[in-house]
């Protein structure tokens, strides 16, 4: 499993710096920023969920997210 | 235990991409107000979360949180210990602050939880940094915890212990309307990582059963990967898809798959739907009826660590305030209201509540099902 | 001379690398443009030859593009007498969302529509918001990427350069 983890992870890593040309533009984001698309609009209500699963549930873990949305600064 | 050589690659990596220009932003200021109600298998669970997070200058935000559980419990595994319902508390409350600088948000987490015979502390970190023009963000982070387990039918109890979470995130940007979320998390644990209010079972002299302590082994090391999927509908409406693996040093596998709907309507309205599966196979040490005493050196009848199947059904709906005609500083406020139905099978752990030993055969008693009520309301305001 | 420009380059790079550059200085003509306005006659650049001109790229769905726009209308007031001029082009495929967010924060100075993204790809908008500032003679002199409350400060210490040129 952590074997896995390593090569994508490190490929990714590595080419964090390229100049690649976002191939979404800046100006084309206008679904992505909307609210229904976000990852995580109410983390009060998935903080409260995961825990809930968690306690009924033998798995846990890998339930995060942040990103996307509107690329504005 | 995550590579050292993959920590400094990372931690290597994101130093030197801090030099890209342009910034990321910080979480906006927010104020959310929730009462939560969780009913089924004979256990109510309801209380408040408040959450405030707040802006302090120009590249530093606060979050607190504050929440309890008042818990009412006449559980399966209270019932056939003998015990009575027992009422308990359990207060959580969490401070973080994030930190932004150009591209890369430092946060820093702590969160402290007790009741009268569990308390837990957890400090967490974390790096997140967008690229290729704010179409990805990669993020790791590390949690440690120590917890402090009492028992409170027996005063002499108290044990300990310890956690660390390893957490690896990628969420990226895949076309104007569709977003990719990987997550991977490896959790390991050691100490008494039991339940000192359940017990297991075996088959007694008599031929009928009786009720024994759990021996559970003192370390677990689970992994965890998911992959979310959510796309934009061309009538404003979102679909995401989701799916987790997980599996652990007790033989523990899991697969949880997702779907979930959101609609809005009539400009202020927000309508959700989704469907959860999950399902695990049993720990390996697991067994509803142990046929002897001391038949192996673990045992244990924990019924999270049966196999077992959960379906669950959630519909939410949120409404926009037309915030504004209030106040000049409120930029949005929502009132929402989600309700969860769970439906837990349990493949491998029997229902004793009706058949105390002596009353049928051990072993052909129904298997467990239960289902759960869980009910979330709440205000949410952004200044 | 190979050794010095080429240490010279190294120490430019290093520069670059070394600060995050938010307002970086462009060279060349502004590339010229025409797009349909909110007050019905199409607009282009060339209008405004001989005076200072601010293009603002924006967004209704562009939080920080929202707060900076009450900024830019106090600009254009301020600074319109001495021959300056700010234009605001919304990138939206839908130009009613700019126009229905406009009602509640209006301004007075030309709102244009690139609802092709011509212009931006023209002017390799690369971030939300982005504003140019081009001189009296039509040349590209100053990019701004995003905006933080306090960039004002930078806008004002160049349009009052750029204004006495």
């Amino acid at each position: 499993m952590r074997k896995l983890l390593l090569i994508p992870g490190v490929a990714l890593l590595a080419a964090a710096c390229a100049p690649i040309e976002p191939w979404v533009k800046p100006y084309e984001r206008e679904h992505l920023a909307d609210p229904i698309m976000s990852v995580d609009p109410d983390p009060v209500s998935s903080s409260y969920m995961d825990h809930v699963f968690e306690v009924r549930e033998g798995a846990k873990g890998a339930t995060g997210g942040s990103g996307g949305g509107c690329g504005c600064s | 235990m995550i590579s050292p050589t993959l920590r400094r690659i990372a931690a290597a990596a994101l130093l030197l991409c801090a030099f890209a220009a342009q910034a990321a932003v910080l979480p906006e200021d927010r104020a959310d107000f929730m009462y939560h109600r969780y009913q089924g298998g004979g256990i109510t669970v309801q209380g408040p979360s408040i959450l405030v997070r707040k802006k302090l200058g120009e590249s530093v935000s606060a979050t607190a949180n504050y929440y309890v559980d008042a818990i009412t419990s006449a559980s399966i595994d209270v019932v056939v210990s003998g015990a009575s319902q027992y009422t308990e508390k359990r207060t959580q409350i969490g401070l973080s602050t994030d930190y932004l600088h150009g591209k890369t948000t430092y946060s820093a987490n702590f969160v402290d939880s007790k009741e009268n015979d569990y308390k837990a502390r957890t400090w967490s970190l974390s790096i997140s940094q967008d690229m290729f023009g704010d179409l990805t963000t990669l993020s790791i982070g590390y949690s440690q915890g120590k917890d402090r387990i009492f028992d409170s039918t027996d005063p002499t109890f108290a044990d300990t212990a310890d956690r660390r979470n390893y957490r690896l995130g990628l969420t990226q940007v895949l076309t104007r309307d569709m977003l990719l979320s990987l997550n991977f998390e490896t959790i390991t644990e050691e100490g008494y990582l039991q339940n000192p209010y359940r017990f297991m079972r075996y088959v007694n002299t008599a031929g009928s059963y009786s009720l024994g302590p759990e021996v559970f082994p003192r370390t677990r090391t689970g992994n965890a990967g998911s992959a979310r999927v959510k796309y934009y509908l061309p009538w404003r409406a979102a679909i995401e898809g989701s799916y987790r693996f997980y599996a652990d040093t007790w033989g523990i596998q899991a697969h949880t798959a997702g779907i979930e709907y959101t609609h809005p309507l009539w400009g202020r309205w927000v309508f959700d739907g989704s469907y959860r599966f999950y399902t695990q196979n049993s720990a390996d040490f697991f067994m509803d009826l142990f046929p002897s005493a001391n038949f192996q050196n673990f045992m244990a009848r924990d019924k999270e660590t049966s196999a077992l199947s959960n379906h669950t059904l959630g519909a939410g709906v949120s409404y926009e305030f037309p915030v504004n005609k209030w106040a000049s500083w409120l930029k949005r406020g929502t009132a929402n209201l989600h309700y969860t139905y769970m439906m837990i099978d349990y493949k491998e752990f029997r229902d004793l509540r009706d058949y105390p030993p002596g009353t049928a055969t051990p072993g052909t008693e129904p298997l467990y099902s239960l289902n759960a009520n869980v009910i979330q309301a709440f205000f949410s305001f952004w200044f | 001379m190979n050794k010095a420009t080429g240490s010279l380059r190294t120490l430019l790079l290093a520069a670059l690398l070394a600060a995050p550059a938010l307002a970086v200085a462009p060279a060349g003509p502004a590339p010229a443009f025409k797009l349909d306005s909110m007050a019905g006659k199409p607009v282009s650049l060339d209008q405004y030859k001989g005076q200072v001109v601010m293009i603002n790229f924006w967004a209704s769905w562009c939080g920080p593009c929202r707060q900076e726009m009450p900024i830019l209308e106090k600009l254009h007031s301020k600074y319109k007498p001495m021959g300056f001029t700010m234009i605001g082009i919304n990138v939206e495929p839908d130009s009613t969302l700019g126009m229905n967010w406009l009602k509640t924060t209006p301004v007075t100075f030309p709102i244009l529509f690139d609802t092709k993204s011509e212009v931006s790809k023209l002017y390799s908008v690369a971030g939300m918001p982005s504003t140019v500032i081009v001189d009296r003679k039509g040349n590209l002199r100053w990019l701004h990427r995003g905006y933080k409350p306090g960039d004002e400060n930078e806008y004002l210490d160049q349009i009052r350069a750029l204004v006495r040129e």
